[in-house]
């Protein structure tokens, strides 16, 4: 029986009249890679958001291993601090060198004392390639090596589980393949992660569970092969081909 | 001959005068800088309630009212409410109040100009809201606000000349006692007193662009070269 990392039960969330969010149920295991995919609008970055409460949802219950994140009672900085994000436009802090922002955490939120936050920082930045520019600024980075610091900077905290929201979308398609490889890479070493993209390729290869949402519902899950090969719903048919003629999700 | 001899012998009071002037615009200044930043907090992060009954009125009003207006109102308002207050603490009042209302629309704008993705992420690796405005926002919002920051001090400084008017024997009050002793050189008293107005916010502005090119973030800055037109950038 495989330890569930995260369970979520019945997630709504509303924008004013807006249902984002109609009663999303979902679960991932430890050391599983979940790839939520679906046409933009549906709520899957909301969803992720609502995960570590940045969006707080309107109903339903969302655990972290035994740990309900949306009890009142909860310490959701504690969790937040558990769980990793990365966001589609990096959101580095543009006034902290490298080092300082993979570090900031581990000092700030968890009081790691100096030294010791800087090796831990080291070692994350030494893994997603990027220990010699630790004290270059975020602006005079590629979009690449920024988001790679970003991942970075969650690793750093020790997480339980990463959020990627579109990780990739915002970069240059050279600069892709490098993020990727990092996260591939973490999946290998056993990281959770659920993550948002449209990176078929990536889906195909890493992914134990894929999503299909639409329109704030979870059409249909399942694993990758099923969900390439012989889904069962007309719509995850049509939005995989349609999605991967456009991102050339390699067809073998 | 005469005229430099007038100058010398005047130079000690003008120069307590000027100390004076100078204390009161670090006072201005600091009560402006701490309220400021609290006001504008408030603005973006506060509540509604906080924001309408609170915040606007009190920018509103320290706005709206002529600093000399606000003078009096501190030190002769004073006394009807039974309060003994010296004309120096009415004016760090008045004006601090008053520099405060507009220091806090420099730090609210430079608070909103910085993407929110900032504050998400200092959010999701479990900052709480004051330890992502102490080290995330706040850093990054005090870089952005010196160059408007630069402009208030300058205001600041020459307003502190109207607490003349409540007898603050300031720089420009000073000026005017000489004035009064050796009867009529009004223009080269006065004008000593502007040269070293000037000074002060001429070397106040300077520390605060050396301030700016400190601090400011690599890579981050607008690199536009001199010597181009507009059209040979594009």
């Amino acid at each position: 029986m495989p330890n569930v990392i995260l369970r979520a039960e019945n997630v709504y969330k509303k924008y004013g009249k807006l249902e984002v969010l109609k009663g999303i149920s979902f679960q991932v295991n430890q050391g599983e890679t979940t790839v939520i995919i679906g046409p933009s609008g549906t709520g899957k970055s909301t969803l992720l958001t609502c995960i570590n409460q940045l969006t707080p949802p309107d109903q339903g219950h969302i655990w972290l291993e035994d740990t309900e994140i949306t009890h009142p009672n909860s310490d959701i900085n504690m969790i937040r601090s558990s769980i990793g994000m990365v966001f589609q436009h990096f959101n580095l802090f543009t006034h902290l060198t490298v080092l300082d922002n993979v570090r900031i955490g581990l000092l700030v939120v968890k009081k790691t004392p100096m030294k010791e936050a800087t090796e831990i920082s080291m070692e994350k930045l030494n893994e997603v390639g990027l220990g010699d520019k630790i004290n270059a600024y975020p602006a005079e980075l590629s979009g690449g090596q920024q988001q790679r610091v970003s991942i970075a900077r969650a690793l750093a905290m020790n997480p339980k589980l990463i959020l990627f929201d579109e990780p990739t979308s915002a970069l240059d398609p050279e600069l892709i393949g490098e993020v990727l490889n990092v996260m591939t890479k973490l999946a290998e070493i056993g990281m959770t992660m659920v993550v948002v993209s449209h990176e078929m390729g990536f889906a195909r290869a890493v992914a134990n569970d894929i999503i299909f949402m639409e329109k704030g519902i979870i059409v249909e899950e399942g694993k990758p092969d099923k969900m390439f090969n012989e889904s069962e719903n007309p719509r995850t048919r049509e939005f995989l081909h349609k999605i991967t003629e456009l991102y050339g999700g390699k067809t073998e | 001959m005469d005229q430099i001899n007038l100058i010398w012998q005047g130079l000690p009071s003008l120069l307590s005068g000027t100390l004076v002037t100078i204390t009161l615009t670090i006072y201005f200044l600091a009560l402006g800088f701490i309220l400021g930043i609290l006001l504008a907090l408030g603005r973006v992060y506060g509540s509604n309630f906080l924001k309408l009954l609170i915040i606007r009125p009190f920018e509103r009003f320290f706005r709206a009212v002529p600093a000399l207006v606000l003078l009096f109102l501190f030190y002769f308002g004073s006394s009807f409410f039974q309060v003994e207050i010296s004309a120096f603490m009415a004016a760090i009042l008045a004006m601090g109040l008053r520099s405060a209302a507009y220091q806090s629309q420099i730090f609210r704008g430079a608070i909103q100009s910085i993407g929110e993705g900032q504050m998400k992420a200092a959010r999701s690796i479990g900052m709480n809201i004051f330890q992502s405005i102490r080290y995330i926002i706040l850093p990054q919002a005090l870089r952005l606000s010196i160059p408007s920051w630069a402009n208030e001090y300058a205001v600041v400084l020459k307003d502190s000349s109207l607490a003349y008017a409540v007898g603050v024997t300031e720089l420009l009050r000073q000026g005017r006692y000489i004035v009064a002793r050796t009867f009529g050189n009004a223009l080269l008293i006065y004008t000593v007193c502007a040269l070293i107005y000037f000074i002060l916010v001429f070397v106040g502005n300077q520390t605060l662009k050396i301030l700016e090119e400190k601090y400011k973030i690599p890579g981050y800055e607008i690199k536009t070269k001199k010597d181009q037109s507009v059209l040979e950038r594009i």
